[in-house]
């Protein structure tokens, strides 16, 4: 039987706010246990919650750069259950009215074979805002659990979408789009190490062509792409496995584990808890009024799928590759820079996501620590383009750049890795190297085009690399008619 | 000197006839010549008092003394006090040591108002009568076989056995005004929101509201003028202009329309209690009032929906009570669960786990449109009863508590009968509207009798001199039990 699988996914995104979203206390990551923790977020008996509008403003952003509906009145619920790392006993959420409803995010999915990337569209059924809970620290201690509530209390915006991705591949491009806005919105830092995006997959497998979804398992707390990948491709198997065995999925709640690559069982349908929601007595409605969300909206940066057809209109390069350029708002305003700085675009781009992309990665360094920044990119591709730098002499300036030695002229003139632009000179070389490989160019003469390139190499060698490639290709064809 | 009102006293302080550490040992001797045989305090702490008072004297001394200040009060312990044993009257909190003032106490603070100490009361706020306190009953002052009502008890009996010469309280349903009647002084619940809730215990949070207890209605204009104000620190607090609550004492009744419900004088009302406020209607008509008859339609089902709405909100509101951070923890568990178990079975009373219990079944899955949504229909119903109301009176008038105060034991076994007692004092909370109860006779025991009147949003400074007006055309706000060691 063919399958097809069915995933939607919840994604807790921390909102970048300074402080707490019902309290003063800050947001900090990092700090020693309990000392972000005020009588509100520790619950104290008598403490009372105060909405941070920050939090608010971000779900604001959010839904404008998604095109969904605000709901101009929402609510926050109280979600009760019983945990340490949960000091009120219940968790401020958002279950009936939520802020955000609808809105659709659009992005590409790689080809898996050698085909063009697809584009998708998904569309989002919600998203709310809620207090994070605490952490229990299971490990330090011996015996007892020790709980640090520096989290709780921490703004998240729980970011959900329909069941309309049909493969891990598309599941992470999505992640990873959603991932690119919140940050490129700046409502969240998007450091999944620190746990400021999380991801919860919902999946199931159902026959293909058959209407209704099967029984979903949802996979908690996913924190990198990769683990989101291997999760679900590992839940598809054993979901698939299961049932062509002639067994059957029950819903519940399951936790991959990375050391062995597999999902295992946290809770059954059975256990799940009832919250008991309802509306926190404690908050008044959130009431947005216009003003607010205009205001918002005019602070708004341009969007990552604005920018990319922009990229593609200014600067001629692929939709594939100003998707690229678009992955992240620091990356997009560096191409931009550096292009508008030689008027190069798709020769930066080249550059951008090959040699600089590469050395970063390398290097562990992300697009803002560049130690090359894109004023020197642009002077580089500058330089490529008036013929002052083949291709290879511009990646040893490239390498000066990195290393600090200098302005791209200053690095040109100091290394000598100007182009030969003299054609005497050239030839004089080419003369040389002609002399002294009579084999070669017997060979070449009898019809063997191999020997060809072998002359390029001994003149490109000879010139240590500063001949421009096409000039020599040029003259020595003409010398070997 | 102890019968003396708030302002007599500020007016002796100012006057240095007396120190406010003077004023404050004189109340202090007599909580501890008392309290035995009535427990209205939980605990007192002299030197913190002292201290207090001294404080309040140096600002006497350079001039800077507010209205009230070196005047001392009591507060019920549902109130974080920095320092202060804080126990809502549970064993859950018998250890807990606030390390932050309540809004109220703040504003206490700083009007230059010594405490005397905390005032018992019914665990949790969950009462009427005084008796579901972790540390027990408090005993009323007119006759000590009897409750003084609840939840504020404590509050209420030491006001009357003139322990203190005023307290704070809180009203859920009926809990400033259903103890201040049976114990025959003068309480006010104001409008909900008028007065912080940030650091009282919560019980139900959309019904809580802090108010005065004290003899007479001028005091309780005088602390009500101490109480509100806008405080960020709670999203339900109101941001209005200041009031001075005493602006209206001294106006006539003329044209006064007085509403008479005529639910609140229907069966299961005490003759005694319904001839007293009959007698008070009369006295409001000779000061040039008028009666006009009005009807509180949906107000029978006041004690359903409150029975459900407040509990829901206590079932969550008491969660954080869970053993892991402060207050009673069970000496002995096998694992988490289990410590929850243990720690909320030996530290909640009987009456809050009841109510914690039809809190979490009107909420959980399936039941909660049947129950909670329902009653939140009716809430508005309710509500909306007094808003036709109020465009033909100005204020409802009607008895405080179908009774006057009963026997020690004598309902403690029945929950609904227990609950009745705030038949006529719970619609106020479920519309938010401001309500308060004055002494307006005695029963044949001797036991005191209240009139409630209700008022409409914000009305607190007209309503406070139609008790006022009353009670310069009556002493029974002035009485004292006799007597009492």
């Amino acid at each position: 039987m063919k399958w097809e699988t069915v995933i939607g996914l919840e994604v807790h995104t921390q909102l970048a706010t300074q402080s707490k979203i019902f309290s003063g206390s800050s947001t900090a990551f990092g700090a020693s246990p309990n000392t972000q923790a005020s009588a509100v977020d520790i619950a104290l008996p008598g403490v009372l919650p105060v909405l941070n509008k920050g939090a608010v403003e971000c779900a604001i952003k959010f839904a404008l750069a998604i095109g969904a509906t605000l709901n101009r009145i929402n609510v926050f619920d109280r979600k009760n259950y019983f945990y340490p790392d949960l000091p009120k006993g219940y968790q401020i959420s958002q279950l009936a009215k939520p802020i955000v409803e609808g809105g659709v995010l659009t992005f590409l999915v790689p080809s898996t074979g050698s085909g063009q990337p697809e584009e998708r569209v998904i569309n989002l059924t919600r998203a709310h805002m809620e207090e994070d809970a605490g952490k229990s620290l299971h490990e330090d201690f011996q015996g007892v659990t020790g709980i640090d509530l520096n989290r709780a209390g921490t703004p998240l915006l729980e970011i959900v979408s329909e069941p309309e991705m049909r493969s891990s591949a598309e599941a992470v491009a999505y992640a990873r789009a959603l991932h690119t806005l919140v940050t490129w919105i700046g409502i969240c830092d998007g450091n999944m190490q620190e746990g400021s995006f999380r991801v919860d997959a919902n999946v199931s497998v159902r026959p293909v062509g058959q209407a209704e979804f099967g029984t979903r398992r949802e996979i908690k707390n996913l924190n990198s792409f990769r683990f989101l990948q291997q999760a679900i491709d590992y839940e598809v198997r054993w979901q698939i496995e299961t049932l062509e065995d002639g067994g059957r999925i029950e819903q519940a709640t399951v936790l991959f584990d990375p050391d062995t690559g597999e999902t295992r069982m946290m809770r059954s349908k059975e256990d799940a808890h009832d919250y008991r929601y309802f509306p926190d007595p404690d908050l008044l409605p959130v009431k947005l009024d216009e003003d607010w969300i205009e205001s918002v909206r005019a602070a708004l940066p341009e969007l990552p799928a604005a920018m990319q057809l922009r990229f593609q209109n200014d600067f001629g390069v692929s939709a594939y590759d100003a998707g690229l350029l678009t992955g992240s708002r620091a990356l997009a305003e560096y191409f931009e820079a550096a292009a508008r700085a030689c008027g190069q675009g798709k020769l930066v781009a080249n550059w951008v996501m090959g040699e600089l992309s590469a050395t970063l990665n390398k290097a562990e360094l992300d697009i803002m620590q560049s130690p090359v920044s894109s004023r020197q990119l642009g002077a580089l591709v500058a330089r490529i383009q008036d013929g002052t730098l083949s291709g290879k002499l511009a990646k040893q300036v490239f390498e000066g750049l990195w290393e600090g030695a200098g302005e791209v002229d200053a690095i040109i003139e100091a290394r000598g890795l100007k182009q030969m632009s003299d054609s005497g000179e050239l030839e004089k070389i080419i003369d040389d190297v002609l002399a002294a490989n009579q084999k070669s160019v017997e060979e070449f003469r009898s019809g063997k085009e191999k020997a060809f390139n072998a002359l390029i190499g001994q003149v490109m060698k000879a010139s240590k690399g500063k001949a421009n490639p096409a000039q020599v290709n040029d003259l020595l064809k003409a010398k070997l008619q | 000197m102890s019968d003396a009102s708030l302002s007599a006293l500020a007016a002796q302080l100012v006057a240095k006839q007396v120190s406010s550490r003077e004023l404050a040992q004189q109340y202090l001797d007599r909580i501890t010549a008392l309290n035995p045989s009535l427990n209205a305090f939980i605990t007192v702490d002299a030197d913190k008092t002292l201290t207090e008072a001294a404080a309040a004297d140096a600002l006497i001394a350079a001039g800077k003394a507010g209205p009230l200040t070196g005047v001392p009060i009591a507060h019920k312990d549902i109130f974080c006090t920095d320092g202060w044993l804080t126990t809502c009257g549970s064993k859950m909190l018998h250890n807990f040591i606030a390390p932050y003032d309540a809004h109220v106490i703040q504003r206490f603070k700083a009007a230059g108002m010594p405490s005397l100490g905390k005032t018992n009361m019914d665990e949790f706020a969950m009462g009427s009568s005084n008796e579901t306190s972790y540390f027990g009953a408090v005993k009323n002052p007119w006759n000590t076989a009897y409750v003084p009502g609840g939840s504020s008890g404590g509050a209420a009996a030491c006001v009357a056995a003139r322990m203190a010469p005023a307290a704070t309280g809180t009203d859920t349903g009926g809990s400033i005004r259903q103890p201040a009647a049976l114990c025959g002084i003068t309480g006010l619940k104001p409008t909900y929101g008028l007065v912080s809730r940030f650091g009282m215990i919560a019980f139900a949070s959309s019904l809580d509201q802090a108010g005065p207890m004290a003899p007479s209605a001028e005091d309780c204009a005088l602390l009500l003028n101490v109480m509100t104000g806008f405080d960020p620190n709670d999203s339900t607090s109101l941001e209005r202009e200041k009031e001075d609550y005493t602006r209206d004492l001294g106006k006539p009744l003329t044209g006064l329309r007085v509403g008479l419900p005529r639910e609140f004088f229907a069966e299961g009302l005490n003759n005694e209690v319904a001839a007293s406020v009959e007698a008070a209607v009369a006295e409001l008509k000779k000061l040039g009032a008028t009666t006009v008859e009005i009807s509180l339609a949906n107000s029978k089902l006041a004690i359903p929906v409150y029975y459900v709405l407040a509990p829901a909100e206590a079932s969550s509101n008491l969660s954080r009570f869970d053993g892991v951070r402060y207050g009673y923890r069970a000496p002995d568990y096998a694992n988490l669960d289990d410590m929850y178990c243990k720690t909320r079975a030996q530290g909640f009373g009987a009456e809050v786990k009841r109510r914690i219990m039809i809190g979490a079944y009107v909420l959980s899955h399936g039941y909660y449109d049947a129950y909670y949504l329902q009653a939140q229909k009716i809430r508005r119903l309710i509500a909306n009863d007094f808003t036709e109301a109020f465009k033909t009176c100005d204020v409802i008038l009607g008895p405080t508590a179908p009774g006057t105060a009963f026997k020690l034991g004598e309902k403690s076994e029945d929950p609904v009968e227990m609950y009745l007692n705030d038949l006529y004092t719970i619609p106020a909370n479920l519309a938010g509207l401001p309500g308060m109860s004055l002494p307006c006779g005695f029963d044949r025991q001797g036991l005191p009798i209240g009139l409630q009147l209700v008022g409409n949003y914000f009305s607190e400074a007209k309503m406070l001199n139609v008790a006022h007006q009353y009670q310069r055309a009556t002493d029974w706000h002035a009485r004292a039990p006799e007597g009492l060691k």
